[in-house]
């Protein structure tokens, strides 16, 4: 039973709750769901995650963006081509501290999904997100970025305007910023897509986020010729928040509710902001110079391999 | 009694020997292993080509110009001046960090197979006199994803160059991140970049030859990046594959999508060199930055 028919059945019990008059029956009913949270919601499979993170009602990026900031102006256009909805950008205020935010909106219906190109962006969306993150550096101001993306959208358009290159340009840029950058990945956080808006000082994860090469769909079929068997590919990937916070890829992982973070949005936001406060007041001791090395360092330093050095020894001549 | 580190010593100087016999081995070989038969068949326009005029020719079809896919060594061989090369970043060693069944079977299939540690080869060499480092990419090891080594050693090179006050090239073949290591291979991408822009800090040249065939995580991190781009004729070049664009699009791609020339006439791409004259090219370029180094 995978999480999505786990959450079926709660709200099956629920509802039955509403429909009830005696009260002690309700009572009884009510700690039978709270058990039933606690025994089968708390233990998730990396599979259950990648539908978690996919959810439907999953609090998406603008959201995060309204709760944190009080007042936010979104910024639009890349100045070279058009403006691209998939990424969102502007200048906010967090608790008194001006930070410019960078994030990946999925849609909340079909039509703002075609809007939003459920959250694909083409190379415009990062050419915008680098001019903004360019101002940002200017102005001396720290960035936040949200990840939420399957990854970059494949298609004619956008390899004919160097998707490649967009994102290689912000990968570069983004190396060598010398203001804080703090990345949370708030759902999917896609293959390149979701690394061009996430080299940052700190990487944050919501409990139930994903990050990985690719979707375990294409994973699948591209290591086992078949794309049914992602459940299995999830499980093997370790794109799971505690995965990678293990691997020493991400940083910190933020809670979610039990069951997700649709349950208690306001629980999520919360946790989220706080996250990004305390880690904001930890970066801002540090020098310009320093944040960039450090951030250099970090990326430096991801790699697993052995080695055995012969460098000293001068090299062979072939 | 021995020490710990006599046989430590030991162990290196045997590891080497071993290294420059296999070195050796894969010099004299070249045109016996590359070719398996005395004919090709030229997958552009299906003549059957003579093995021998395809080694002169630099690996190209005689009727239609087409650039075969090149490797590692014989790349180096055709590019740099005779006995300049030095190769650096040896021993590093794959591992398997998801665990992956039969990844490490197939890295060691793979390594007998080409003769080579990983996907990626560097050093010293020098062209028309001109003193650069030289990186290149082996189509061959793995469709030359990018892993943790590929990466570290890509990294590795940036910083050899950036040591020694040179001018980089690097030859890119790939099909993207190596998707058995996951999430590691993804991070490559932002190491990789973000040691172009070191170099680059420097003051130093960056060129960036695009061959047959650069996609992926590859194309989306430092082979985009160079101050100069060149690409060989008809090279597959994109980010996304061609079969993944077409499933997401559902139709047919047009005629000579995600080609070196393509690139070019849409601005991504300074030059398509021909096979002939890329080593003069790259040259001449040396030569211009000749200042710089």
């Amino acid at each position: 039973m995978d999480v999505l028919q786990k959450l079926k059945k709660l709200e099956d019990l629920n509802n039955k709750v509403n429909e009830l008059d005696d009260d002690t029956l309700i009572q009884k009913l009510k700690t039978e769901i709270e058990e039933y949270k606690q025994t089968s919601l708390t233990q998730l499979t990396a599979w259950d995650r990648v539908l978690l993170a996919r959810h439907k009602e999953r609090p998406h990026a603008l959201e995060f963006i309204e709760y944190m900031t009080s007042d936010f102006l979104e910024l639009k256009g890349d100045r070279l081509y058009k403006d691209d909805a998939s990424i969102i950008g502007g200048i906010g205020n967090i608790n008194g501290e001006i930070v410019t935010i960078i994030a990946l909106q999925k849609g909340y219906d079909t039509d703002d999904n075609i809007k939003r190109n459920f959250a694909m962006p083409h190379p415009e969306g990062y050419r915008k997100a680098k001019r903004l993150m360019d101002q940002a550096e200017k102005f001396n101001r720290p960035i936040i970025t949200l990840i939420d993306t399957p990854g970059a959208y494949p298609g004619l358009g956008a390899e004919e305007r160097g998707q490649g290159e967009a994102i290689a340009q912000n990968l570069r840029a983004m190396s060598e910023y010398t203001v804080p950058i703090i990345s949370v990945v708030i759902g999917e956080g896609g293959s390149g897509g979701a690394l061009a808006l996430g080299v940052a000082n700190k990487i944050l994860m919501l409990e139930n986020a994903v990050y990985s090469i690719l979707s375990p769909e294409g994973y699948a079929s591209i290591l086992w010729k078949d794309a049914k068997r992602a459940k299995e590919a999830a499980e093997v990937m370790k794109l799971t928040s505690f995965d990678l916070k293990e691997l020493k890829i991400i940083d910190m992982i933020i809670q979610e509710p039990i069951g997700g973070a649709h349950f208690d949005k306001h629980r999520t936001l919360i946790n989220t902001k706080e996250a990004i406060l305390t880690t904001l007041s930890d970066l801002k001791v540090y020098s310009k110079n320093k944040l960039k090395t450090n951030r250099h360092q970090k990326y430096r330093n991801i790699g697993f391999f052995q080695r055995f050095n012969y460098d000293n020894l001068g090299g062979i001549k072939r | 009694m021995v020490t710990l580190k006599e046989v430590f010593n030991q162990r290196k100087q045997e590891k080497i020997k071993t290294k420059q016999r296999n070195a050796k081995k894969n010099y004299k070989n070249k045109t016996l292993d590359v070719p398996k038969g005395l004919y090709e068949q030229c997958p552009n326009c299906n003549s059957t080509v003579n093995m021998k005029e395809i080694l002169q020719n630099h690996f190209k079809c005689k009727y239609c110009n087409e650039h075969f896919r090149v490797r590692a060594i014989d790349r180096l061989d055709m590019t740099l001046d005779k006995n300049t090369f030095v190769e650096k970043g040896l021993g590093f060693i794959t591992l398997n960090p998801l665990f992956q069944d039969g990844y490490d079977e197939k890295i060691k299939q793979y390594q007998t197979k080409t003769n080579l540690d990983e996907a990626y080869v560097y050093g010293y060499g020098e062209i028309e006199g001109h003193p650069a480092v030289i990186g290149v990419m082996d189509s061959y090891f793995l469709m030359g994803s990018m892993g943790s080594v590929v990466g570290e050693k890509v990294a590795k090179s940036f910083e050899y160059a950036i040591y020694k006050k040179l001018p980089i090239i690097i030859f890119t073949a790939s099909g993207g991140a190596r998707m058995q290591e996951g999430i590691f291979s993804l991070m490559q991408m932002a190491k990789t970049s973000s040691l172009v822009a070191k170099h680059s800090n420097e003051g130093l040249l960056y060129i960036s030859v695009l061959t047959h065939p650069t996609t992926g995580g590859v194309t989306a991190s430092f082979a985009s990046l160079g101050d100069i781009t060149l690409a060989e004729p008809n090279a597959l070049i994109g980010f996304a594959g061609p079969r993944v664009i077409k499933q997401t699009i559902n139709q047919e791609l047009p005629e000579g999508f995600q080609t070196s020339e393509f690139l070019r006439d849409k601005g991504f791409v300074d030059k398509v060199v021909d096979r002939q004259v890329l080593r003069h090219t790259l040259g001449r370029l040396l030569r211009f930055h000749r200042g710089h180094l």
